[in-house]
């Protein structure tokens, strides 16, 4: 009996002081914020490397997601005679949905891996640590500039995925389902909302904040040696990937239920 | 002066150091000396901060290390690490001008830039080197540049973990002659860690042998070949038989 609670004990003590070391690096982070000095180089630097160069990937998603997603409403909405739904549903479901998630999950997949994988690196090669002696504070130099720079340019992300997604919509649309263009546009605006725009907008910054946070959290953490720093890349992701998809759903029930 | 007393760290069940006690005169040269896995890198990280020690207490001119302004203890220390530890993502003159740009007393880029090209001839290397990336140096030119960054600021106490680990004997000849000068021109007191007896021999004024946890043997470098210790001379002369287990 007792084996078998601490067999279930264990791992629950093991969640929730992994929630717990999660909550304190967040909360050290902000406090970082808060506090300066500041590095504008390196915030600088993260945002390029965060924002701009993630601007392909983000844009080759978005077209192709736009794109099925148009088929797939005009091909559902036949069965019941309502394929002049196409361009709201698309418009919408990019806005609201489709362009924050799987921009922040492409995001994830790329910034999450490459900063863990970097900050992992410097660990193991006692960069950190030469930081420290230099007075500098790793969380600071290292943490601060990468996420607020994920937090800033993940909202302009799913901004231009938005776009792209829809036009990938409309291009579908008026190439192989025959509609005419200026009937899309017009349906795609006059049933847009700001809000539907704004909140995706929103999820964006947090899922910015969730990516570059894991990535820096398991950066930091990394064992030793590639194997520690091969781990820590993939926890970073699959951690970053499965929080933005629960607070999608916890800000989807805030923003869209009450 | 740096005064260890009563130091103790341990990680889960491995107790590395089991009551550390060592005093580091101000202005000489400490080597470190001690088998692989025995703590000598943990020690130093001790001092500096980087390990927080379970018990005892560090004090550098009276004070208790752990108290006090962090930014202003750090600011009195420079660190060559083993493996040169240079940010990759900057230049070699950023590296070693990084400490001089940055802070309260931050100097203008140009004149950080002038006292890295400086710090780099004093090591041995040319101005040409300071706008290269460390991964286009090789191991010796990077534990050189690492140690223009120890001594960027002019610090009071250095420290030295392996200086000489992976350099062929000729490099490691170069390193061991600098780090003898610095410590002697710029005053400082210097402790360094290095399994290399033709290192402990060149650099230290005085050498402490870390074994089992605690300072087995401390005393002049002069001495040192003439002590009757036997885990200090099974170490210094290499030998596989002695009371040092070789499989550790």
């Amino acid at each position: 009996m007792t084996a078998i609670l601490g067999a279930i004990g264990r791992p629950v003590l093991e969640a929730l002081a992994a929630v717990g070391r999660v909550g304190l690096f967040t909360a050290q982070v902000l406090g970082h914020i808060l506090r300066p000095p500041y590095y504008l180089r390196e915030f600088g630097l993260a945002l390029l490397q965060i924002g701009w160069l993630s601007l392909p990937v983000v844009g080759l998603t978005a077209i192709f997601t736009g794109g099925a997603l148009a088929l797939q409403i005009y091909a559902g909405g036949a069965r019941f005679n309502a394929e002049s739904v196409v361009p709201s549903i698309v418009a919408i479901g990019m806005t609201r949905e489709l362009g924050p998630v799987l921009g922040g999950l492409m995001v994830a997949a790329r910034v999450a891996s490459s900063i863990a994988a970097e900050i992992g690196t410097m660990k193991v090669t006692e960069q950190i640590d030469a930081l420290v002696t230099l007075s500098t504070n790793p969380l600071k130099y290292l943490a601060v500039p990468r996420v607020v720079a994920a937090t800033i340019a993940m909202p302009v992300l799913v901004a231009v995925g938005d776009a792209i997604g829809i036009m990938g919509g409309w291009l579908v649309g008026i190439m192989r389902l025959d509609f005419n263009s200026a009937t899309y546009l017009k349906n795609t605006a006059d049933f847009l909302e700001v809000w539907d725009v704004g909140s995706g907008l929103v999820k964006g910054a947090v899922f910015g904040f969730i990516v570059a946070l894991m990535g820096c959290y398991h950066g930091m953490n990394s064992a030793r040696g590639a194997q520690g720093v091969g781990r820590a890349t993939k926890s970073a992701v699959v951690s970053a990937s499965v929080l933005i998809l629960a607070s999608n759903y916890v800000l989807t029930e805030i923003f869209f239920t009450s | 002066m740096i005064e260890l007393r009563d130091v103790h760290k341990r990680f889960g069940q491995n107790r590395v150091l089991q009551g550390v006690n060592l005093t580091i005169a101000s202005g000489t040269s400490m080597v470190i000396i001690g088998g692989s896995g025995t703590g000598k890198s943990v020690l130093l990280k001790c001092i500096l901060g980087l390990v927080r020690p379970d018990s005892g207490t560090i004090t550098l001119d009276g004070q208790d290390v752990t108290k006090g302004d962090r930014d202003a203890f750090l600011s009195r220390f420079g660190m060559l690490f083993q493996g040169g530890a240079l940010f990759d993502s900057l230049k070699v003159w950023e590296n070693v001008a990084f400490r001089l740009i940055r802070g309260a007393n931050a100097l203008p880029k140009a004149q950080a830039r002038e006292v890295a090209i400086e710090k780099l001839r004093r090591v041995g290397l040319k101005p040409e080197t300071a706008d290269l990336y460390p991964a286009e140096l090789s191991g010796g030119m990077q534990k050189r540049v690492g140690l223009a960054r120890a001594i960027a600021a002019e610090p009071e106490i250095i420290f030295f973990d392996e200086p000489t680990t992976g350099l062929d004997p000729i490099m490691a000849g170069v390193i061991n002659d600098l780090i003898r000068e610095i410590v002697v021109e710029m005053g400082a007191t210097a402790m360094t860690i290095t399994h290399d007896m033709s290192s402990v021999r060149a650099i230290a004024d005085n050498v402490a042998m870390l074994h089992g946890g605690v300072i087995r043997w401390t005393g002049p470098v002069s001495e040192l070949d003439a002590t009757p210790d036997p885990y200090v001379q099974q170490f210094i002369h290499g030998r596989a038989e002695g009371p040092i287990e070789s499989i550790r």
